[in-house]
C-alpha cells in the first residue's frame, strides 16, 4: 500500500509529508509532477511549499502539471487525496475542492500553531481524532483565507465537508474559521495546517499524528 | 560591443577612480604585474576583485588575529562556508553574510538576496542547507520612511526564505539612530552534510569544464563589490542599479540539482563554486588560483538575459542564482541532464587550460589576457593609520552614570516596550520556522534548536550584536559580543563549537573606525580562545556611513553549538511551580551602553568595566556539565535591560510567577547589564547536586511559584509585578508603533 508523495518544482515541504508517513509505519514515495502514471499508488498527498514559485497565483500552475491529470482519475475513483498548505490551493484550482484560498487579511504570512476544532472525524483521514475534538497544529502561508460564495458555504455545512475549523484566533480570515474542508465524496482533502510538523515528540507537537494514522486504517480496511 | 576606451585612455582619464581603484593600485597593476597597460575589461575586473569586498586588503592583517583552527574544524575561512565535525561522520556548516549596503537603497531586494546568497554559500559546500538566522539593525520606529523599511526588510527575508523551504529559527533586530542611514542585514545560514560530501571551490585539469548553471546574466548588480565599499552619501542616491533582485523558485531548484549532483555524482564534479560578489570573475578566478590552473571562457557562451552586453558587463554582474562548476571531460551532457531536469540551464562557458593565465574571449576578440593570481593574490594589502577616538579617553575621565530608580515595576514596563527589547513576534511569525520538521526550540529564544534526523544530536545556534557596548569600549565589546553568544548556546544546554562573523564597520581610512575595528577584533579573539569557538567563516563590511556619519561598530557574532542529547535541552521559560531560581554571575554598576541608559538620557556613554573571560568560561563550563546531569529546569541569559527583563522573559507564556529576596540590590541594579550572567531554575531535588556543581558561582535568589507575580524584595523596594500586564506591554510594544500614522 504505498502513498505518491507528489513533488512539483518548489514543493518544499514534501520530505516532510514523506518522512512523516514513513515515520509512522507507512510507505511513501516520491513522485514527479513529469509522472504519466499513478498505477500502484493507494493514496495521493500533495505537499506544502511554493509550487511553480506561486508565480501568477498559488495552485495556478501546478494544477496543469501532467502528474495531475492522474491525481483527478484517483480523485474521482475514490482514492484517499490529501493536499496541505500549497497541496490545497494546487487541489481547490483544479477543482477538486471547492472554494479558494486568498491572501491572509493580514497581508502577511504567518508562521505559528493555532488551535483547531476536528469537525468532522468521520473522512479518511481524521477517523482517529475525537468528534470535535481540540488540537494544536503549525500554519504556515501568505495565502491561506478560505473563501466561498455562501451558497457554497451552505452546501459545506450541511454536508459536513468542514473537516477542521480554526477554534481559537483565526490566523487568515477564512469564512466560517475553515480550516481544512473535503470534497462531496469525503475522499479528497485540503488543509492550511501543517499535520506533518506535528508527529515527532521532540518537536514538542504529536497531534498530526492521528490524520496519517487514520489513513492508514482506511487503506488497511480497503485493501 | 567596442570597448568603451583605449588603454591610453584608461591612464589619462582614469574612470578606474570611479570603481575604488587606486591611482597607486592601477599604476602598480600597469608597471609590476603586467608590464602594460590594462585594457577597459581588464581594469574593470580588477577594479572589482581588488575591492574591499572581494580581496580584504584592508581588514587582512586584522582577521590573521582570529584563531581559526581546532580539533574540530575541517575547514575554515576561505571557502564558500566553514565546517565542523559534529561527530558520527557528520558535519555543520555555516557561514553569515552583511547585505547592508543593497539593503540600504532597497530593503526588500537588499534583504532577500542576502538570504539567496549566503543559501548558495552553503549548498555550494556539498551541504543541504537546514536554518537560517539574520541580525537586523535598524534606525527608531519612531520614523515612518523607518518603519517601511523594517517592513520591506522582514518581507525580503521571508519571502525568499519560506519559498526556498528554509526555517529562519533565531536572530536578532535592534534600534538605533546609528543605524537610520545605513541599515544592517546580516544573514546566516546552517547547513548539515555527511562529512564525505566536502566539496570545494577548486578548478583545475587541463581540459576540464567551466560550466555555468542558473539564471541568466543580466545588467544587475554590476559593480555590487565595489558599491559595497564605498560609503553613503546623497550625492549617490541613484545607485539603484549596483541592487540585485531574487528569484527564491529559481534558487529552489539550482539547489536541488546542485545537491542531486554533489551527492548522486561527486565523481563527475572537480569543484563548486557560488557566483556572488563580483559575479563570473570572483568565482572563475578564485577557483582556477585555488587550483592552480589556467581558465580560458568564452563570454559569448554565457546566458544573456540582455542584448548588446559588453564583456565588462558580462563578467561584473551579480545577477543571482547561479553557480560555476568544473566538470570533468566527458560528464558535460551528464551535468546538462540533471539541470535539465529541473528546467536549468548548465552551458561549456570555457576549459580548464595549462598555465596560470586567465583568457577571455568576447565577440571574436580576446578582451582579457592576464596572469588569474593577478586578480587574487597580487592585491596590494593596504597598510591602515589608526589612532584611538578621542571619545574613549574622555569617557575614562569622566564620572560613571548611575540612574536613580525610585519605581522598579515601572522602570521594568517602560524597558520591556523598548522596541530593541520588545516582543519581536509580529517580524519572525513571517518567516516559516518549522518546514524541515527539525525545529526543537524556534524563534524568540535565547537561540535556536534543531534536531539532527536519525541521531539523539541536536544543534543550537544563534546571532548576536550589541554595537552600544563596542562603541563605548572596542576591546571589550569584543569581547562581550562573543561571550554574549556563547551564553545563549550554553543557556539552551548546548556546548558552543565555533563562530562565523559580519564585520559592520565605518570607513576604514578614518583612523579611528581602523582602531575600532582592530581593537574589537583583539577582544572577539581573546573571547574566541577562551571559549574554545574558533572564527571558521565571516565577512567583513565597511564604509558603513551615511553623509559621514557611521554605525556604531557593530560585530555580529554568530555562534552554533551541539547538544549531545535532546533530552537535555533546557528551555528558556520556568518550568515548575516550587523550583529554585538562581543567578549566576555577579551584578554591578554596570550601566554604560544599557539599554536603561539609552531609555533614560537618550543615548549611550561612559566606559566600560572589563570582566575575566577564562572565569566566564569555566562557569559556562559548569552550567553545561549541570544541564547534562539534569540538574536544570529552565536557563536564560541576561541581556538588554538586565536582570529585570531576563526575569519577566523567564515567565511570559507560563502560568509561573517569581519570589525572589534580592536584598542587597539596589532597584537600579535590577536593570545593570553586568556580563556573564543566567537565571536558572532547578528542581529543588537536584539542588545541592547543582550547587556542587556550580559553586560559588550561582546564588539562589529565590523560587518558582504558582501566581502569575514577579515579586521581589529589593534593598530600596519592592517589585511587584503582574507578569500577564509586563507581557500585554512587551507584546504590543512593537506592533503599536508599527501602526501608528506620524
Amino acid at each position: 500500500m504505498k502513498i505518491a508523495v507528489i513533488v512539483f518544482p518548489g514543493s518544499n515541504c514534501d520530505r516532510d509529508l514523506f518522512n512523516a508517513v514513513n515515520d509512522l509505519g507507512g510507505v511513501a514515495e516520491f513522485v514527479s509532477h513529469r509522472a504519466t502514471s499513478l498505477a500502484g499508488y493507494s493514496a495521493v498527498l500533495i505537499p506544502g511549499g511554493f509550487s511553480y514559485g506561486d508565480y501568477l497565483r498559488a495552485g495556478a500552475i501546478a494544477r496543469f502539471a501532467p502528474v495531475m491529470t492522474e491525481v483527478i482519475r484517483l480523485a474521482k475513483a475514490g482514492y484517499p487525496v490529501f493536499g496541505t498548505c500549497n497541496g490545497f490551493q494546487i487541489l481547490t484550482e483544479a477543482g477538486l475542492l471547492p472554494g479558494a484560498l486568498k491572501q491572509n487579511l493580514s497581508q502577511r504570512f504567518v508562521c505559528k500553531t493555532v488551535a483547531l476544532e476536528v469537525t468532522n472525524n468521520r473522512t479518511p483521514f481524521t477517523s482517529h481524532y475525537q468528534a470535535h475534538q481540540r488540537i494544536d497544529l503549525p500554519i504556515a502561508h501568505a495565502d491561506g483565507c478560505f473563501f466561498a460564495d455562501q451558497e457554497t458555504l451552505d452546501r459545506l455545512e450541511d454536508n459536513g465537508q468542514v473537516a477542521f475549523r480554526y477554534a481559537g484566533e483565526n490566523p487568515n480570515g477564512s469564512l466560517n474559521n475553515i480550516a481544512g474542508v473535503t470534497n462531496a465524496a469525503g475522499n479528497v482533502l485540503g488543509m492550511m495546517p501543517h499535520p506533518e510538523r506535528a508527529v515527532a515528540a521532540v518537536l514538542g507537537n504529536t497531534n498530526g499524528q492521528p490524520l496519517f494514522e487514520s489513513l492508514f486504517a482506511t487503506l488497511q480496511e480497503a485493501h | 560591443m567596442k570597448q568603451a576606451m583605449t588603454p591610453e585612455e584608461i591612464k589619462a582619464q582614469k574612470p578606474y577612480l570611479d570603481w575604488s581603484l587606486s591611482e597607486r593600485e592601477y599604476n602598480y597593476i600597469a608597471d609590476t604585474l603586467l608590464h602594460r597597460l590594462p585594457n577597459y575589461t581588464e581594469t574593470g575586473l580588477y577594479s572589482a576583485m581588488w575591492s574591499e569586498h572581494c580581496s580584504y586588503k584592508k581588514s587582512k592583517p586584522v582577521l590573521r588575529l582570529f584563531p581559526n583552527k581546532n580539533a574540530r574544524v575541517l575547514q575554515g575561512p576561505g571557502e564558500g562556508a566553514g565546517v565542523v565535525d559534529i561527530d558520527d561522520g557528520q558535519a555543520v556548516v555555516f557561514k553569515a553574510e552583511s547585505h547592508n549596503h543593497p539593503s540600504t537603497v532597497e530593503p526588500y531586494q537588499g534583504a532577500a538576496t542576502g538570504v539567496g546568497g549566503i543559501l548558495r554559500d552553503i549548498f555550494s559546500m556539498g551541504a543541504r542547507p537546514i536554518a537560517s538566522l539574520d541580525s537586523l539593525h535598524f534606525g527608531e520606529l519612531s520614523d515612518p520612511k523607518m518603519r517601511m523599511k523594517v517592513q520591506n526588510t522582514v518581507k525580503g527575508i521571508g519571502d525568499y526564505g519560506n519559498c526556498m523551504g528554509i526555517p529562519t529559527v533565531a536572530g536578532e533586530t535592534t534600534f538605533d539612530p546609528c543605524y537610520s542611514g545605513n541599515l544592517l542585514v546580516n544573514a546566516m545560514s546552517v547547513g548539515l552534510m555527511d562529512q564525505d560530501q566536502l566539496q570545494k571551490g577548486v578548478a583545475n585539469g587541463v581540459g576540464n569544464a567551466v560550466m555555468y548553471v542558473g539564471a541568466k546574466t543580466g545588467r544587475d548588480g554590476i559593480h555590487g563589490a565595489t558599491f559595497a565599499s564605498a560609503d553613503f552619501s546623497d550625492e549617490h542616491a541613484t545607485q539603484r542599479s549596483a541592487v540585485q533582485v531574487g528569484d527564491p523558485f529559481m534558487e529552489k531548484l539550482l539547489m536541488e540539482a546542485c545537491l542531486k549532483l554533489i551527492q548522486e555524482h561527486p565523481d563527475w564534479l572537480v569543484g563548486i563554486q557560488d557566483m556572488g560578489a563580483a559575479g563570473i570573475v570572483s568565482s572563475s578566478a578564485e577557483m582556477a588560483t585555488e587550483g592552480g590552473a589556467g581558465m580560458e571562457l568564452n563570454l559569448d557562451l554565457v546566458p544573456q538575459r540582455e542584448p548588446n552586453m559588453s564583456a565588462y558587463e558580462i563578467m561584473l554582474s551579480e545577477s543571482q542564482e547561479r553557480m560555476l562548476l568544473c566538470v570533468v571531460k566527458g560528464h558535460e551532457a551528464d551535468v546538462q541532464k540533471i539541470f535539465e531536469d529541473f528546467d536549468l540551464a548548465a552551458v561549456v562557458i570555457g576549459r580548464i587550460t595549462d598555465g596560470h593565465d586567465y583568457v577571455l574571449h568576447h565577440d571574436g576578440q580576446v578582451v582579457c589576457n592576464i596572469p588569474v593570481t593577478t586578480l587574487t593574490e597580487d592585491v596590494l594589502e593596504e597598510e591602515s593609520e589608526e589612532r584611538e577616538p578621542a571619545r574613549l579617553a574622555a569617557a575614562r575621565q569622566a564620572a560613571a552614570w548611575l540612574p536613580e530608580i525610585t519605581d522598579a515595576g515601572a522602570t521594568l514596563r517602560q524597558l520591556l516596550a523598548q522596541s530593541t527589547v520588545a516582543d519581536k513576534s509580529i517580524f519572525f511569525e513571517q518567516y516559516d520556522s518549522m518546514v524541515q520538521t527539525a525545529t526543537v526550540v524556534g524563534p524568540g529564544s535565547d537561540a535556536g534548536v534543531l534536531r539532527v534526523r536519525g541521531t539523539k544530536k541536536g544543534l543550537a545556534m544563534t546571532t548576536d550584536g550589541n554595537g552600544r557596548f563596542v562603541y563605548l569600549d572596542p576591546e571589550i565589546g569584543g569581547k562581550l559580543a562573543v561571550a554574549e553568544a556563547a551564553a545563549n548556546i550554553v543557556a539552551s544546554g548546548a556546548q558552543p563549537l565555533a563562530i562565523t562573523d559580519c564585520l559592520n564597520y565605518g570607513d576604514p581610512t578614518d583612523p579611528e573606525i581602523f582602531w575600532e575595528l582592530h581593537h574589537s577584533v583583539l577582544g572577539m579573539a581573546a573571547a574566541c580562545r577562551a571559549f574554545d569557538t574558533p572564527v571558521i567563516s565571516g565577512n567583513v563590511s565597511l564604509y558603513n556611513e551615511n553623509n559621514g556619519q557611521a554605525i556604531h561598530p557593530t560585530p555580529m557574532i554568530g555562534m552554533v553549538g551541539l547538544i549531545r542529547d535532546l533530552a537535555h535541552v533546557i528551555p528558556m521559560a520556568a518550568q515548575h511551580a516550587g523550583d529554585l531560581v538562581y543567578l549566576i554571575g555577579h551584578t554591578g554598576n554596570d550601566f554604560a551602553g544599557s539599554e536603561l541608559q539609552k531609555m533614560l538620557t537618550g543615548e549611550i556613554s561612559g566606559a566600560l568595566n572589563d570582566f575575566d573571560l577564562a572565569a566566564t568560561a569555566a562557569t559556562q563550563r559548569q552550567l553545561l556539565a549541570a544541564m547534562e546531569a539534569g540538574h536544570v529546569a529552565s536557563a536564560h541569559d541576561l541581556a538588554e535591560g538586565g536582570l529585570g527583563v531576563a526575569l519577566a522573559e523567564a515567565l511570559f507564556k507560563t502560568d509561573l510567577g517569581f519570589k525572589l529576596g534580592l536584598k542587597d540590590m539596589p532597584a537600579a541594579q535590577l536593570f545593570a547589564e553586568s556580563p556573564a550572567r543566567f537565571i536558572v531554575t532547578v528542581p529543588a531535588s537536584h539542588q545541592m547536586a547543582f550547587e556542587a556543581a556550580l559553586g560559588t558561582a550561582a546564588r539562589q535568589i529565590g523560587e518558582v511559584t504558582a501566581s502569575h507575580w514577579l515579586q521581589a524584595t529589593l534593598k530600596d523596594g519592592q517589585l511587584n509585578e503582574n507578569v500577564a500586564t509586563l507581557q500585554t506591554t512587551w507584546e504590543e510594544a512593537i506592533p503599536c508603533q508599527l501602526k501608528s500614522k506620524a
